[in-house]
């Protein structure tokens, strides 16, 4: 869902796929595909009977927002990020799920390997959305882009039973606009040759950038149109936007966008916070909590085959104030017990005491673990590393609760009856 | 107080005395500079005392001066360093008023507030007289070993030299659990010393070593182990410092006793060629030594960064190996052995490597090593 949703539909009709025919699509090789009504549509998916019902899935609660909404509760003015009492008021006969984000997530990734396996270059932007570069794809699969787009219509409808919509363009930027313009359960082609046909008659709001602000100050000089600000000399542009924007919407206005697809943004940080359901003074208490939130950030890190050069804690009191502090290591690490020796030792440098009532592990600065292993003196050759990644094995075979540090044990909720033995006394 | 002195005696003096002092002191006092004029006690002629104390580590200095009124002044240390090193090169005229000290230097001008004097902590007394050293070497010795510690101050053990005081030696050694090293020299303590070791902060004894350890002088070295205070002077200048109070890791068991492979490289080639390698090496990486018979291939980086080679001739005896060392502690070391050649020996790829001096004949010479752990390299 995006703004070009609301972009005249009108000037882009004959865009449009229809009966199985599509416009020229040679030198369109980015592909943008976006779920319809993604959280809607999988919970539908699981309740047929809902299918002719308007649906919102959003939070329940009394400060609960939309997250998504079908096509017919959508003409009830029902939108995402609107807060859910208000979306009551407008579809009150509507039926109203709390997020499973679970479900969500799983399609996602069944829909996301779809893309893979036609090209390597999927870039996601979120669970429901990504690009994909499928100039590698063409000779290969014999087919033309267009072709692929309807072939991942297909494929993401019969497994996975919701529909998507995908714009085919010559650049990131146009296929984005297409998808919006083509939804729901469309497809749109933008042929090299009539990039500029399709672009400029469209509003300035359609270019990626121009705000609700930055469409006021282009009105007041008279550009309406994305083919105004084409027309515009730079210089001009510049007086009225400012270097950087000016020819940012110049280049985008020409419908060039040189931005390549990047497949799976590269990490920047890994970490885990916990708030607790009553507020804590107790650091001895909090140092457990270090250690779960220190193992499963660690592990996190192992699993990607990742190192982290800094360690950062996070700690949120009862009045809300909050502090972070952070050590940069010597050399980077992946095991659990550094992680947790550095954010005790933050803790009890650098953190007064008081009531908690959050407290976080971040590992920051990550670099991969094929940069070596800077040896130490007093390290047995073989340590922590490799009793960490048997922990790990073992927990990936039988589950989280297979192999946990023995100061973590006391607080796992205790099962009653006769499973138990009972103590003697 | 009232006095006139040399610009560039005055402005050493306190730029030495500054260089100790905390960045951030608790009370602002003890980031002060004490300057006492014409009370020093038969220190021959020495008529101006410029000195500093933050409770870890004092400094005094001695500068010649012309007293026409004595007195004790306290200002900041950092302040007073930096007027008198941007003071033109005429004679300085320094004079307290009350609350102010004026600072006269041909033309320019300047008035300080001054701390209260009475709130200043007395300075330690120096110890008693351990022995004297060569202050050539003992300023090399210190650089050598000092490069090995630890700058970390959650491992405080870490941050220290290490100096035990042995029959007819003294030792210095230093680690961050890296790499370590180790210097030994010939010594003779006073009769009254006992065999001792202590654990001495890292960067002070480094900065005072370097300073008070100029050509052909001698370096006083005091010390008062129960009462974890180490004095050095020479050169005019007196400086004491607190002993760090915690256990140095039991190291002598990790010195190899023997090797199955080693080599001796020019220093000069090695260092050129380990710079330029590790250009591509990013953020500390390691570079890769690659021993072959007769060669060494030092190589870093890889497809996603650049990569670069290079070859060296050494004299090389063992089965060829592959170890990897981070760049900048394998510099280190290289440049700590202060000979021509050196001598590297090592058993596996993860097992520590030794860095040893090589004498005029070729031979490893005594005195020194530097120990360095290598990287292990993925896969």
């Amino acid at each position: 869902m995006g703004r070009s949703a609301n972009l005249p539909r009108g000037l882009v009709e004959r865009f449009v796929a229809r009966d199985g025919r599509w416009p020229d699509d040679t030198g369109c090789p980015m592909l943008h595909v976006d779920m319809d009504a993604f959280y809607a549509a999988v919970e539908i998916r699981e309740r047929p009977e809902l299918r002719h019902k308007p649906v919102v899935v959003g939070g329940v609660g009394n400060r609960g927002v939309v997250s998504s909404a079908n096509y017919i509760a959508r003409e009830f003015g029902v939108r995402s990020a609107m807060p859910t009492a208000h979306a009551r008021r407008l579809a009150p006969h509507a039926v109203f799920l709390p997020p499973s984000f679970g479900l969500y997530q799983e399609t996602s990734r069944g829909v996301m390997a779809i893309f893979r396996d036609i090209s390597p270059l999927v870039e996601p932007l979120s669970l429901d959305e990504a690009f994909i570069d499928v100039s590698g794809a063409l000779r290969r699969m014999n087919a033309t882009s267009g072709a692929i787009a309807a072939l991942i219509r297909t494929q993401v409808e019969e497994a996975y039973g919701i529909t998507c919509s995908v714009g085919v363009a010559p650049t990131k930027f146009l296929a984005k606009l297409a998808s919006g313009m083509c939804k729901p359960d469309g497809f749109m082609v933008v042929p090299k040759v009539a990039v500029l046909d399709f672009l400029h008659p469209l509003p300035v709001s359609a270019l990626w950038g121009v705000g609700k602000r930055t469409a006021e100050q282009l009105d007041r000089v008279g550009l309406e149109t994305v083919g105004d600000i084409a027309a515009t000399p730079l210089p001009r542009l510049r007086k009225v936007l400012g270097v950087a924007l000016a020819e940012h919407l110049h280049a985008l206005a020409q419908g060039h966008d040189d931005r390549p697809v990047v497949p799976e943004s590269k990490e920047k940080s890994i970490g885990a916070e916990e708030t607790f359901e009553v507020d804590h003074f107790d650091r001895d208490l909090l140092k457990r909590e270090l250690l779960r939130l220190s193992e499963r950030s660690a592990s996190q890190l192992r699993a990607k085959g990742l190192r982290s050069r800094t360690v950062s804690i996070k700690v949120r009191f009862s009045d809300f104030s909050t502090i972070t502090r952070s050590r940069t290591l010597r050399v980077p690490t992946d095991l659990t017990h550094e992680v947790y020796a550095t954010s005790c030792s933050l803790l009890d440098d650098h953190v007064p005491e008081g009531a908690v009532r959050l407290i976080g592990v971040r590992l920051e600065q990550l670099v991969e673990d094929e940069s070596g292993e800077q040896l130490m003196f007093d390290a047995p050759e073989r340590g922590w590393r490799e009793a960490e990644q048997a922990a790990d094995q073992a927990r990936s075979k039988f589950g989280l609760g297979a192999i946990r540090p023995a100061s973590l044990l006391g607080a796992q909720p205790r099962r009653s009856g006769a499973t138990e033995p009972k103590p003697d006394r | 107080m009232k006095i006139r002195v040399e610009r560039d005696g005055l402005a050493d003096a306190v730029a030495w005395v500054a260089r100790s002092l905390p960045s951030r002191p608790p009370v602002p006092v003890l980031g002060g500079v004490m300057l006492d004029a014409g009370s020093s006690d038969g220190d021959g002629g020495d008529s101006l005392t410029v000195s500093g104390f933050d409770y870890e580590v004092s400094a005094t200095v001695g500068v010649p001066a012309t007293v026409a009124d004595g007195g004790k002044a306290l200002v900041s240390g950092r302040l007073l360093a930096d007027i008198t090193k941007a003071l033109p090169n005429h004679p300085v005229e320094i004079a307290v008023d009350g609350s102010r000290m004026t600072i006269t230097c041909g033309s320019a001008k300047f008035s300080l507030p001054t701390m209260p004097v009475e709130d200043y902590p007395a300075l330690p007394n120096m110890p008693q007289l351990a022995g004297e050293l060569a202050g050539e070497i003992f300023g090399e010795a210190v650089a050598q070993v000092a490069v090995a510690a630890g700058k970390d101050d959650t491992l405080p053990m870490l941050t220290g030299v290490r100096l035990e005081i042995g029959e007819g030696k003294l030792t210095l050694v230093a680690t961050d659990r890296f790499r370590l090293a180790m210097r030994e020299f010939a010594w003779e303590p006073n009769e009254t010393l006992s065999e001792t070791a202590v654990l001495v902060p890292a960067k002070t004894l480094a900065d005072a070593a370097k300073t008070l350890g100029g050509a052909g002088n001698k370096v006083e070295l005091s010390l008062a182990a129960n009462d974890g205070l180490l004095g050095l002077s020479g050169n005019g200048r007196r400086t004491t410092t607190r002993l760090l109070d915690a256990d140095f890791p039991k190291y002598r068991q990790l010195l190899p006793s023997e090797h199955s492979a080693a080599a001796i490289i020019e220093v000069d080639s090695l260092v050129q060629a380990i710079k330029r390698v590790s250009l591509v090496a990013e953020r500390g990486t390691q570079v890769r030594l690659e021993f072959v018979d007769g060669g060494l291939r030092l190589s870093a980086g890889g497809d996603d960064e650049g990569s670069a080679e290079e070859e060296l001739p050494v004299e090389y005896t063992g089965e060829p190996v592959t170890i990897a060392f981070n760049p900048t502690y394998l510099l280190e070391g290289v440049h700590a052995v202060r000979t021509p050649k050196a001598h590297l020996s090592f058993t596996t790829p993860s097992r520590p490597a030794l860095l040893k001096p090589v004498d005029d004949d070729g031979g490893v010479a005594p005195g020194y090593l530097y120990l360095l752990m290598p990287v292990r390299l993925p896969g």
